[in-house]
């Protein structure tokens, strides 16, 4: 397993089968920074160096999915197609640097108008740990979280870096519909629903954004490797910002 | 021209090949149940294979042709009829303008699919023409079809003509024609009632107690009727793991078979989510994902192993045989 791993090395990576037309790349199997920073330095050499048969990846906490075409793959080649892919990915391993010099600093800010009708759940958040709900947002807006990966729906990041204080379980009875942009806190995560959908967090705001926009280049807003920060707005700001977002 | 919905069936939409290189931002492939027959259904009509056609489900649709047009019905046996008329399956039709298509008692398999020459004139998605319906993205409006919809059709591609011509030349212009043929019918997928699909071993396979990796491989397990096209949840014996696991949410895809804490196993389908948490005891082969997107509700289903070499042997079998049927199609074109 990787995680013996020095900082600037690259960890000896586990591969296995996802069914006859994918490949899972395992770098790790803690969820952490530096497995995440192999995946994503990772990826950052397959956006370069595509392969015929190359049909899309998917990066997920200690792993990356590569999904071929084993039909393509198999006319280029001798070897069956999962062995001819396999040893083209460790070939590529050999070749990436797990420092890539892409700047850690932009922090894209996502703004929440918090409480109220946006943020229903936040007094019972604040009161379950003996906070005001002021403090809850100060507690919600002062970290940096890092999006270690995009599921569950599109454009919905898992992120990493929510103080435990705040760490609230779900609600035992989940919401039929939860408006899109919500804000939420699920046990020790926090995220946003980027779609109206059924769901069981606790919902403390609500974000102008459009964290799903199909419409847009890159129609989820994240990617596995930002970094966030949310951003406490009124009421008159969010309805300001969502006109804009919207009206786009 | 263009195509009216007077019915809409139980589940019907609008599905292309499917919406490939957006999984890492969350978002599914959607697309056909059965990509085969929805290939084939477009290469019948001289359309491009992963072009838009019409999915429809166990209880079809009923459509009324505002213009002539060439059509191909392929998939499951949902007993299509044009104007009160059975109509073969497989092979291109010349449906003229007022037919009406209809869909009766389904037979085996639970999907059809109808595809048009020249497709339909609808905004393109993310590179996609399928239905994405959680999200409300592609296909028409988003949505399943209803009735009232039209969906508007450019016409007849240039190979479809051919076809087209070839089917009215002696006909009597008022009514519908069928081709005489259908190409090599021995490649199609054999569907089965109570099919056999065979798996390989899924990456958690080794977690289940060795009572419970017996039973997957020789209890039979069955549909139930909480399945939709995200998934199929089978009801069997409980496949338990020998001890609890905290998994790390990872990738599936189309035939993962996943086992959620109680124990009865998820079958993956077209519209299954991009990352799951769930111990992924097998993968469906794709030589076999006819063969489980047919499959009726309340039907039995078993698995058999197969290895890996193998799966991609008969993957690659699959894609030869689509290219036989396509080479067949085109010598009638040529005709």
């Amino acid at each position: 397993m990787g995680n013996s791993a020095e900082p600037g090395e690259m960890p000896g990576v586990n591969f296995y089968p996802l069914g006859d037309a994918a490949i899972v790349l395992e770098f790790g199997d803690h969820i952490n920074r530096l497995t995440h920073g192999h995946i994503q330095a990772f990826t950052n050499y397959l956006d370069q160096h595509s392969f015929p048969g190359l049909v899309e990846y998917v990066p997920a906490f200690t792993t990356l999915t590569v999904y071929y075409d084993p039909w393509v793959v198999s006319r280029q080649g001798l070897l069956n197609p999962y062995t001819t892919v396999a040893a083209l990915l460790e070939e590529m391993l050999l070749h990436v640097k797990t420092h890539p010099d892409k700047p850690t600093a932009k922090v894209i800010e996502i703004p929440v108008c918090y409480g109220g009708k946006y943020g229903p759940d936040l007094e019972y958040v604040a009161s379950l740990h003996g906070l005001k709900p002021k403090e809850v947002i100060k507690l919600h807006t002062q970290t940096t979280y890092l999006v270690y990966m995009i599921g569950f729906a599109p454009g919905f990041p898992y992120l990493g870096g929510m103080v435990p204080e705040i760490a609230t379980p779900r609600k035992e009875k989940p919401r039929a519909r939860v408006p899109a942009g919500s804000v939420g806190i699920a046990g020790k995560q926090t995220g946003v629903y980027p779609i109206q959908s059924p769901g069981g967090w606790q919902l403390i705001g609500r974000t102008p954004l459009l964290l799903f926009n199909p419409h847009r280049e890159r129609p989820s807003l994240l990617e596995a490797g930002d970094s966030i920060r949310f951003v406490s707005i009124s009421e008159k700001q969010f309805e300001k910002k969502k006109e804009a977002a919207h009206g786009a | 021209m263009g195509l009216k919905i007077i019915n809409s069936g139980l589940l019907t939409t609008i599905q292309d090949i499917g919406r490939y290189g957006y999984q890492k931002e969350g978002i599914i492939v959607s697309g056909p149940m059965d990509a085969f027959a929805l290939r084939v259904a477009n290469l019948l009509v001289g359309n491009e294979e992963s072009a838009a056609a019409i999915e429809t489900t166990f209880l079809g649709p009923k459509i009324l042709f505002e213009a002539d047009h060439l059509i191909a019905i392929t998939g499951g046996d949902l007993s299509p009829t044009i104007n009160g008329e059975a109509v073969k399956m497989w092979r291109p039709i010349f449906v003229p303008q007022g037919s009406l298509l209809q869909f009766g008692a389904p037979g085996l398999g639970s999907r059809a699919y109808v595809a048009v020459s020249g497709s339909f004139s609808l905004p393109k998605v993310l590179g996609s023409y399928a239905t994405y319906l959680r999200a409300e993205v592609g296909g028409f409006k988003g949505r399943a079809l209803q009735a009232g919809d039209l969906l508007p059709c450019p016409g007849p591609t240039p190979a479809g003509e051919h076809l087209w011509r070839s089917l009215t030349k002696n006909k009597p212009l008022s009514g519908w024609a069928q081709a005489s043929w259908t190409p090599i019918p021995q490649l199609f997928p054999n569907l089965e009632a109570n099919p056999t699909l065979r798996v390989i071993k899924g990456p958690e396979y080794d977690l289940f107690t060795p009572a419970s990796q017996q039973a997957f491989w020789e209890q039979e397990f069955i549909v139930t009727t909480d399945s939709d096209r995200m998934g199929y949840r089978l009801q069997g014996v409980p496949l338990l793991l020998s001890e609890p696991k905290e998994m790390i949410s990872s990738a599936v895809t189309f035939g993962t078979l996943q086992v959620p804490p109680e124990g009865h196993p998820i079958a993956l389908l077209a519209d299954h989510q991009t990352t799951g948490g769930y111990p992924r005891i097998g993968q469906v082969i794709t030589a076999d994902f006819s063969n489980l997107a047919q499959v009726p509700l309340g039907k039995k289903i078993w698995f058999r192993e197969v290895s890996l070499e193998d799966a991609q042997y008969l993957y690659i079998k699959q894609e030869q045989n689509i290219q036989q049927i396509k080479q067949a199609i085109s010598y009638k074109i040529r005709l």
